[in-house]
């Protein structure tokens, strides 16, 4: 028997939750389930909410060096309990995994960690704020202002981030719908963020600045069985408004969309299904898979209508857990850049 | 036409069920020795392979504590958090079970691998008392543990997640950390973060199947030989019945059989036999290994500290191997014969023993065949390097030997017959020489049995002298004590200064020396050193040397990997270079030692502590009930000499059950082919015996006579044996073993036992004759007279 067999032997129920980052697990037996009309208290919020089955701290920039090369930065920390609740040393349920990547107009960098809950090697507290897994970072002495780090084999960074405008929720209010049935999450973003740090690659260390967007996501149920993956937009415009968008797959060929329009004050007006609207343009081969990395978005409500090209079309996350995400740009009614994640293409 | 043609072949057995037992007896055992050894060698390789696949063993660096056997937790989380990806295990025993215990989360290949299966029994982590064994550890375990079942599991080792397994050692520490590959580009030095580590690195880790393949070497060959003695029997078993079914033959081609068919025939008829003979040579095979296997794995187990399964699997490998080379060697033997049928004119008389009256020229060739081998063993023995020229050079001094011996026995029995006076023994030393060739095969088996039996318990016996003397001067301390900590140490040292006044702290750590890894040694020279330390080679007042700072001893292994002695200088450490005081005999021990003074250990290591302690004492059981009460040391950190001892004796007491088991077995094997042989060529020599017993030698006296021949060969077998057995232990000590440890063992003889040996085989070479001796003394007058009127 191999490790890798033995580890599976192990780590089952951990495989079945991780499976599930696309289809992310429909049961929610014994954990908390996100209700209507959150209310929620900050700073707590933003530390980790053991009770709830997966959440995650999920930051995308879109950088440029002094040469004018875009660069897109990403750094996740995901957690996945197999039971609700916290415990102390190798009985925590928690386990903590976390992404992090580099894409540059030819290259794409990832890696990934893993950690057990527990014992400290991973963890968020929320005053002051500190997200850890390894010696990758995200913390400061409040939420504002953000120290991030990570890194892998060939490539890592180190950032110093700063908000320039308040939090905004997602859905209504912070509890967003992902599908008819009513699954749903609690969804807040900090998408204002001016970033700017040191990115080091085998070529050598670049200096860059730019924006970058920070989103708060917990749940236990966010995906019904039928879905089979989402397409997400983050959009930053060049008028200062910004946008994010999803649509969720169903196999059924059908579509559940969602959008939240964000004014250059801050101000949310959340969209409901049926509203935003995404349809592929051009596929790429992307490891071995047909992926969409042209797309048409539109939100006819804000007279959105526009193209999103990725930056670099391989942006593969190949990791335990394969997705597409990177940083791209649009052109049309609205010219700006933004992150583009897609999930499910198998 | 081919049914009758088969009936008419096959009743040839009817008539000859001797002939038959033979033939199917000798591929048998043949086939069982080989499929035996095969089969103990199988099982003991995928243990090896299990452990180290389940375990990760040997394939990844590995940080470990620098004194002591346990890591920290926070050690592990902080080394984490600067950056270095290591994933933590631990090691302990739980009973007579080894439990590991490991983190799915970051061993290398975890939740990755993880994500292709579903539907597997799963193993919750902090499920409480949940592992993985395999049946047999399984049932060791009993209540203990929930235990999922999982045969590849290495024997007598139990898995679990890393939390459960510390809750059932009840610890909260670790043993290693495996330091997984594609470590981040940005990583603080190891010494900032945890200075207490240490780096190892997997291609320094002494790989146990590496350690363990010189044993299974010497099983495969005692296998091999085997075989070749089990071949013997088939050949001469198929050349007789052959030779006896030339008339036969002649007949049914008279009778229009074509001669086609008739090979097709005797291919299928003695190919359907062979699988029978080498079917039951799997079984028994399979019941040798299962006897035999508690003892080996004992044996590994004790040596190498390599688990073994004690339970056999039916694996391809070695059946299949068995059943391969049995019919091969039906095959090789069957082909020559087939080809004197085809090339035999149809009407041409039958030459009954024509098979086995050898010609001049087949022994001539035989002999320079011979020669040419014994000389490429010279050459060998002179020019070659690495076990595998090892064993070459055995198998050519083996069979050089034995192609030897017919011309041997030639000239010997020449050499009587020319002094012999009387016509009776003139006819029996003519009459002696007259049966060689169709006793060669059998004599050449029985001498390569017991060359190899005088070889093997030459080497096993010096092994056992020498290595009981090694633990006499190792061991010499009455106690050995192991401490935890600095502050333990301290204290035990204080007190047992008190009581005595030669105390032995042992102060070790692991380094490269040489470019090896290597276990450096701190010692207090005193009396016990001077006394009880045998070197291989040494300078004058070697320890006086060692005790100044001057010089250092070191172990037989490193020096002879590095090409050093006595002498040379042995850098340690960058900046210490000392010379080599002493070269001591370290057996069975795969690591190179250098053992310096105390003093200047302390000073390349002021941080560590003597770990162990060994202690003089007159009365070692007071002394450790003292220690226990005095200082609340736990009774199971202190040791005694005795009961090392014993456990290491028993280890070589269980080799030697392996390798006599394994003599006795081959003996019994050549025992088989003197009878066979005898009893085959008994009724073919009846046209020969006729006419002396129609002189007046009676039917009695020609019996005792023919006993009297059997011991007579077997004693000049014997003869031979020594020497070439005592070659043959030579190469075993001098260079198989260097070759495949590192170190060499001293010769010592043991007439004793060879004498045993002898009277053994003569007994064998006796009972075999007495059969046939026995059926001549009672052939009926009649059959004798009947010589004389059937004469063709």
């Amino acid at each position: 028997m191999n490790a890798k067999v033995l580890a599976v032997l192990l780590l089952l129920p951990v495989a079945a939750v991780a499976q599930g980052f696309s289809g992310l697990g429909s049961d929610a037996e014994g954990f908390a389930t996100p209700q209507p009309d959150p209310i929620f208290t900050f700073p707590t919020d933003h530390g980790a909410h053991p009770d709830y089955r997966i959440e995650w701290w999920y930051l995308t920039a879109n950088l440029e060096a002094a040469d004018g090369t875009p660069y897109g930065l990403q750094w996740t920390l995901f957690r996945s309990a197999l039971a609700p609740g916290e415990k102390t040393g190798w009985q925590s349920p928690q386990i903590w995994f976390a992404h992090a990547a580099i894409t540059t107009p030819d290259r794409h960098f990832a890696t990934e960690r893993f950690a057990r809950g527990g014992i400290g090697q991973a963890g968020v507290v929320a005053d002051p704020f500190r997200a850890w897994i390894d010696e990758w970072v995200l913390q400061g002495p409040d939420f504002d202002t953000l120290r991030l780090a990570a890194n892998g084999p060939d490539f890592g960074y180190d950032m110093a981030l700063d908000a320039q405008g308040p939090l905004i929720f997602q859905g209504e209010n912070g509890f967003s719908l992902k599908s008819a049935e009513g699954q749903a999450s609690y969804y807040y973003s900090q998408p204002f963020f001016q970033i700017e740090g040191t990115l080091r690659l085998p070529t050598g260390d670049v200096a860059v600045t730019g924006e970058a967007w920070l989103d708060r996501e917990w749940s236990s149920q966010p995906l019904s069985e039928t879905q089979s993956g989402w397409d997400w937009f983050s959009l930053s415009f060049d008028d200062g408004t910004k946008m994010m968008g999803f649509q969720l797959r169903q196999s059924d060929g059908s579509l559940y969309t969602s959008s939240t329009w964000i004014a250059a004050d801050g101000t949310t007006t959340p969209y409901p299904d049926g509203a935003f609207a995404a349809a592929p343009l051009a596929v790429s081969d992307v490891a071995g898979r047909e992926v969409p990395t042209e797309w048409r978005v539109r939100l006819p409500d804000r007279g959105v209508d526009v193209t999103v090209k990725a930056l670099n079309s391989q942006a593969w996350m190949g990791l335990t857990i394969p997705y597409w995400e990177g940083p791209i740009a649009t052109s049309g009614s609205h010219t700006g850049r933004g992150y583009l994640e897609m999930t499910g293409y198998e | 036409m081919t049914l009758t043609c088969l009936r008419a072949l096959l009743s040839h057995w009817r008539r000859n069920p001797v002939q038959l037992f033979a033939f199917l007896a000798g591929l048998a055992l043949a086939t069982a020795l080989w499929s035996g050894v095969q089969a103990i060698n199988a099982e003991a390789r995928a243990s090896y392979d299990a452990a180290a696949s389940t375990l990760g063993e040997g394939q990844y660096d590995l940080l470990l504590p620098r004194q002591g056997d346990r890591i920290a937790q926070e050690v592990y989380v902080a080394l984490r958090r600067s950056g270095w990806l290591v994933s933590p295990v631990i090691d302990g025993r739980l009973g007579d079970v080894r439990l590991v215990g490991i983190d799915p989360v970051t061993s290398p290949g975890g939740i990755a691998g993880s994500m292709s299966n579903e539907g597997q029994p799963a193993l919750v982590f902090g499920q409480a008392n949940r592992l993985i064994a395999n049946a047999q550890t399984a049932g060791r375990l009993g209540d203990l543990a929930e235990v999922t079942i999982n045969a590849d599991i290495a024997p007598g080792v139990a898995i679990g997640d890393i939390g459960v397994v510390q809750n059932l050692l009840g610890r909260d520490d670790l043993t290693r950390l495996m330091v997984l590959p594609d470590q981040p580009g940005l990583q603080p030095d190891l010494g900032e973060v945890a200075p207490q580590l240490r780096l190892q690195l997997s291609d320094q880790m002494a790989d146990v199947a590496q350690l363990t393949d010189s044993f299974h070497l010497n099983l495969t060959a005692f296998g091999l030989l085997s075989f070749a003695v089990g071949l013997f029997i088939v050949h001469s078993t198929i050349g007789l019945a052959f030779e006896q079914r030339r008339g036969m033959i002649r007949t049914l081609r008279s009778l229009g059989v074509p001669l086609r068919r008739i090979v097709v025939l005797i291919t299928i008829e003695m190919l359907t036999l062979a699988l029978i003979g080498a079917g039951l040579g799997i079984v028994l095979g399979y019941l040798i290994a299962a006897l035999l296997l508690p003892d080996v794995a004992a044996t590994l187990r004790g040596l190498y500290g390599a688990q073994i399964s004690g339970t056999l699997e039916l694996r391809p490998v070695w059946w299949a191997s068995g059943l391969a080379l049995a019919l091969l060697g039906t095959a090789a033997a069957l082909s020559s014969r087939i080809w004197q049928i085809a090339r035999m004119p149809l009407l041409a008389s039958v030459r009954p023993r024509a098979w086995v009256m050898a010609t001049s020229s087949r022994f001539r060739l035989q002999t320079i065949a011979a020669l040419a081998l014994l000389g490429m063993a010279g050459v060998l023995a002179l020019v070659g390097e690495g076990l595998v020229v090892g064993f070459a050079l055995l198998g050519c001094l083996l069979i050089g030997a034995a192609l030897t011996l017919p011309a041997v026995a030639e000239r010997v029995l020449t050499f009587f017959q020319d002094r012999s006076t009387t016509p009776r023994w003139s006819w029996f030393w003519a009459d002696t020489r007259q049966q060689l060739p169709g006793l060669s095969l059998a004599m050449m088996a029985l001498l390569l049995a017991v060359s190899a039996n005088i070889g093997v318990s030459t080497m096993v016996s010096s092994f056992r002298l020498t290595f009981v003397g090694f633990l006499d001067q190792r061991l010499a301390p009455e106690l050995f004590i192991q401490v935890e900590n600095a502050e333990e140490s301290a204290r035990l040292e204080a007190y047992l200064l008190q009581s005595t006044t030669d105390l032995l702290p042992l102060l070790s750590t692991q380094t490269e020396i040489a470019g090896q890894p290597a276990r450096l040694f701190g010692a207090r020279v005193g009396p016990t050193y001077r006394e009880n330390w045998v070197f291989l080679d040494a300078v004058p007042k070697a320890w006086d040397v060692v005790e100044g700072g001057r010089g250092a001893v070191v172990n037989e292994q490193l020096a002879r990997r590095a090409d050093l002695w006595i002498g040379d200088n042995i850098q340690i450490t960058s900046d210490l270079t000392l010379p080599i005081a002493a070269v001591v005999g370290d057996y069975g021990n795969p690591q190179g030692q250098v053992i310096l003074s105390e003093a200047l250990f302390g000073n390349l290591h002021p941080d560590l502590y003597p770990t162990r302690f060994g202690v003089r004492t007159e009365d070692p059981a007071q002394l450790r009930q003292d220690i226990v009460a005095a200082l609340d040391i736990p009774d199971s950190a202190i040791t005694n000499q005795a009961a090392i001892k014993a456990l290491s004796l028993e280890i070589f007491e269980r080799t030697f059950t392996v390798t006599s088991a394994l003599n006795v077995l081959t003996l019994g094997v050549a025992g088989f082919a003197i009878l066979m042989s005898l009893l085959t060529l008994a009724d073919l020599r009846l046209p020969q015996l006729a006419p002396v017993w129609a002189l007046g030698l009676t039917r009695r006296s020609l019996g005792q006579l023919e006993l009297l021949r059997a011991v007579i060969l077997a004693a000049l077998v014997f003869v031979c044996a020594i020497p070439l057995g005592l070659a043959l232990a030579w190469v075993l000590l001098t260079i198989v073993n260097v070759e495949a440890f590192g170190w060499q063992l001293p010769m010592f003889l043991f007439p004793a036992e060879y004498i045993q040996l002898g009277l053994y085989a003569l007994l064998a070479a006796f009972l075999a004759a007495s059969w046939p001796a026995l059926r001549l003394m009672r052939t009926p007058p009649s059959a004798l007279l009947k010589v004389f009127a059937n004469e063709r």
